[in-house]
């Protein structure tokens, strides 16, 4: 179970708060108006921005105080997730071994990983040589090996046309299934949500509410969702 | 603002290149202070040289920003085929050999020179090109081109759009002039001529060969002559702490007006202009850029084609010093390198404290400090402990390097900050820390930066006439000092075949350099 107990954070004038808990294997639509504080919320949870008050936990593990790197979690932004001057291959094995350096068997899982999400035999280009599509399943591909039990991603389709984004979260919600990953996804789109996500959070006037069923959400929503649905 | 583990080894690497610079500024300025006597005794040749150096920067930056400015007009509303190339040509003299373009200037303005031999022709006197005008002439020559490229990067600053909507409101030439250029020179202009003016402040190798005398005497010069003539060093230190104070004066002066980048990028974008097609109008800048190119082209094609016919014969004196220098040259570029990665990644580690400003503000340090009082400063550390002419190499790598500490930061800075913006938080998500982000992140981002640096220390110390003259005796002399012998011993064809070798040898390196941060380097 992930979790924000009393969580504070404070950016500049701007202030999140998050009391909330993700059950395990969740796939979690994080929406609300823009400047609401999905962001924040993610970036609290990744580990780029240390709340005031409270902590995050994943289990019995409390994550405030780790670095980026050393929490649970992998993240998928909405752009610039992939090294411009390292070929497919290597940002790929990025997830394996933040060092890079590869033994023929990380190589082999690599080249495995990108056959999972249809990139097979393109390990060699540079990403600006791949179409959008093809670059965010790099970034899948990545994800997959670093098998991190949380995953959050912040928009990360949002550049892609309607056809290829909903090819690319269901994409999503079938690598999480089979990995069983507890995953965040914030999105513009109610569709987006409806979608794939089991659970929705609500981020609005500067608090994140506890994730609700997806159906039971929409079916009556609240007078924030209205709201931000029009 | 993460709970990124702090990089002790990075640090530390950043704070020991701080320290070093400091020494190579602050602890040679210490070094001269202690031997200085006091202020009494500056003489009467001594503030000669005070007054001189100061108008002689003051003419030369006004002349080379005056003269920019309808060159660089020219330039940002201009289309024509070559125009590429001129630009390219207008950065040649940053990195240009200071010994070179003399002799070039010597071959156009000097008694001999092509001007001389057109005003015999018409039964007229040669020009004398020694002395006060003289010195201007080779600055003007050095920073006029710098002058342009740093106006046209405020020309081309002014949004599209606004010659767009000046255009449909019907404006003509004076009234743009006077909306839209006017503003864009009051910003730019102070910060041109802080730079120059700091540059001939410091000039060393240009009064040495077209100045001297009581009369053209600048203080770099006259700490030179203190030294090697009188060897006389509580006067030299006396002086050293002179031009300390002048530098430090007109570089506070700089930094108020905003010092533009040396790395101009995107300069071969022509605005489109709707108001200066006039007939006119249209010979007045063709006419002006066809003077410049004249101007910078004449004097190295003279010293190519008269170097040319010399290469051969070349005594092999010349080749041992071009293998120095190159040895100088490199050793300059890699400890340039050495300094500037660290000290840029700490600033950048400490962003957002208060630490990062003193770092960086450490870096720039050198841009205030003259290389003459630091190789005097050095020359007082070492006497007691080496034979210092074993160390004049070594020496005049070290204060180079430093010397070219500021543009190279100018340029890792900026990048650095760009990588970290861009890729920063997907290396950290990823975990990639130390010796890892130096190699996966860092260093590739920094390419085109890391390779401009290079290339400009290594052309800076190829062509160095300064610390090297104090140092060296004849058995070690680098290009630009055999160079400056040959002249001085009136052997002007070998100096001729020595000045092309050393301009090829010095855009060659800063070529190879530059260039290798480019190839295949992505976008």
């Amino acid at each position: 179970m992930l979790r924000l107990e009393g969580v504070e954070v404070r950016l500049g004038e701007f202030r999140l708060t998050a009391d909330l808990a993700v059950s395990r294997g969740a796939l979690c639509a994080v929406i609300g108006p823009s400047g609401s504080g999905k962001s924040t919320l993610l970036n609290t949870i990744a580990g780029f921005l240390a709340p005031e008050a409270g902590r995050v936990t994943w289990g019995d593990a409390d994550l405030t105080d780790l670095a980026p790197g050393a929490r649970p979690v992998s993240v998928i932004f909405q752009d610039q997730n992939l090294f411009p001057h390292l070929t497919v291959a290597e940002n790929v094995g990025l997830g394996l071994r933040p060092t890079l350096n590869l033994s023929a068997d990380d190589r082999a899982q690599v080249e495995a990983a990108l056959g999972r999400v249809g990139l097979a035999g393109l390990g060699q280009r540079r990403p600006a040589a791949l179409s959008g599509g093809q670059q965010s399943r790099v970034a899948l591909a990545r994800m997959l090996l670093m098998a991190r039990p949380v995953v959050l991603l912040d928009e990360p389709f949002s550049a892609l046309g309607p056809a290829l984004k909903a090819e690319m979260l269901d994409l999503v919600a079938e690598l999480a299934r089979e990995t069983g990953a507890t995953c965040l996804i914030i999105t513009h789109e109610p569709g987006d949500a409806r979608r794939i996500a089991s659970h929705v959070i609500l981020v609005d006037d500067g608090r994140a509410a506890p994730p609700v069923e997806t159906a039971a959400l929409f079916a009556d929503p609240p007078e924030a969702l209205r709201r931000y649905l029009g | 603002m993460s709970a990124r583990p702090v990089l002790e080894a990075q640090h530390r690497a950043g704070a020991a290149a701080a320290a070093l610079v400091l020494a190579l500024t602050l602890g040679t300025l210490a070094a001269v202070a202690l031997r200085a006597e006091a202020p009494a005794a500056l003489g009467m040749a001594d503030w000669a040289a005070v007054r001189f150096t100061v108008t002689q920067a003051v003419l030369s930056a006004t002349l080379s920003c005056l003269l920019a400015i309808p060159v660089a007009r020219a330039l940002a509303r201009r289309r024509f085929p070559g125009r590429g190339l001129l630009v390219t040509l207008l950065g040649a003299p940053f990195i240009l050999p200071v010994i070179v373009a003399v002799l070039g200037l010597l071959a156009v303005f000097g008694r001999a020179g092509l001007v001389s031999q057109g005003l015999a022709f018409l039964g007229l006197p040669p020009v004398d090109i020694y002395g006060l005008h003289g010195v201007v002439l080779a600055h003007v020559f050095f920073n006029l081109p710098l002058a342009t490229r740093l106006i046209l990067q405020g020309w081309l600053a002014i949004p599209s759009e606004r010659f767009r909507l000046a255009a449909t409101l019907g404006l003509g030439p004076a009234e743009i002039a006077r909306i839209l250029e006017r503003p864009m020179l009051r910003d730019a202009l102070p910060g041109a001529f802080a730079v120059i003016f700091l540059v001939c402040l410091t000039s060393f190798a240009v009064a040495l060969t077209l100045g001297g005398g009581p009369r053209a005497t600048t203080v770099e010069l006259a700490i030179y002559q203190a030294f090697t003539y009188e060897f006389d060093l509580g006067r030299a230190a006396l002086l050293a702490l002179v031009q300390v104070a002048l530098t430090l004066l007109a570089a506070l002066f700089a930094l108020r007006a905003a010092v533009p980048a040396a790395m101009g990028a995107g300069l071969d974008r022509a605005v489109e202009r709707w108001d200066a097609g006039t007939a006119g109008l249209r010979a007045l800048d063709t006419g002006l850029l066809a003077a410049v190119s004249l101007f910078l082209l004449l004097p190295l094609g003279a010293v190519a084609a008269a170097g040319a016919a010399s290469l051969a014969g070349l005594p092999a004196s010349v080749w041992l010093a071009t293998l120095r220098s190159l040895a100088v040259a490199l050793g300059s570029a890699g400890l340039t390198l050495m300094l500037a990665l660290p000290i840029a990644l700490l600033v950048e580690r400490l962003r957002g404290r208060a630490g990062s400003a003193l770092v960086e503000g450490i870096g720039y340090l050198t841009v205030a400090a003259s290389p003459l009082v630091m190789g005097t400063g050095l020359f007082i550390l070492l006497f007691p402990l080496a034979d210092p002419a074993a160390l004049a190499l070594p020496v005049t790598a070290t204060v180079n390097a430093a010397m070219t500490l500021p543009f190279a930061l100018r340029a890792l800075i900026p990048a650095l900050r760009e990588a970290e913006a861009s890729y920063g938080r997907l290396a950290d998500s990823l975990g990639i820390e130390g010796g890892a982000r130096l190699r996966l992140l860092i260093l590739p981002r920094l390419r085109r930066a890391l390779g401009f640096s290079a290339g400009i220390a290594a052309a800076f110390s190829m062509g160095d006439l300064g610390v090297i003259a104090l140092f060296a005796n004849p058995e070690i002399a680098t290009l630009p000092l055999q160079l400056y012998r040959l002249m001085a011993a009136y052997r002007m064809d070998d100096a001729l075949g020595a000045a092309l070798v050393l301009m090829a040898a010095s855009l060659a390196l800063f070529w190879v350099f530059d260039r290798g941060g480019r190839v295949n380097a992505p976008a």
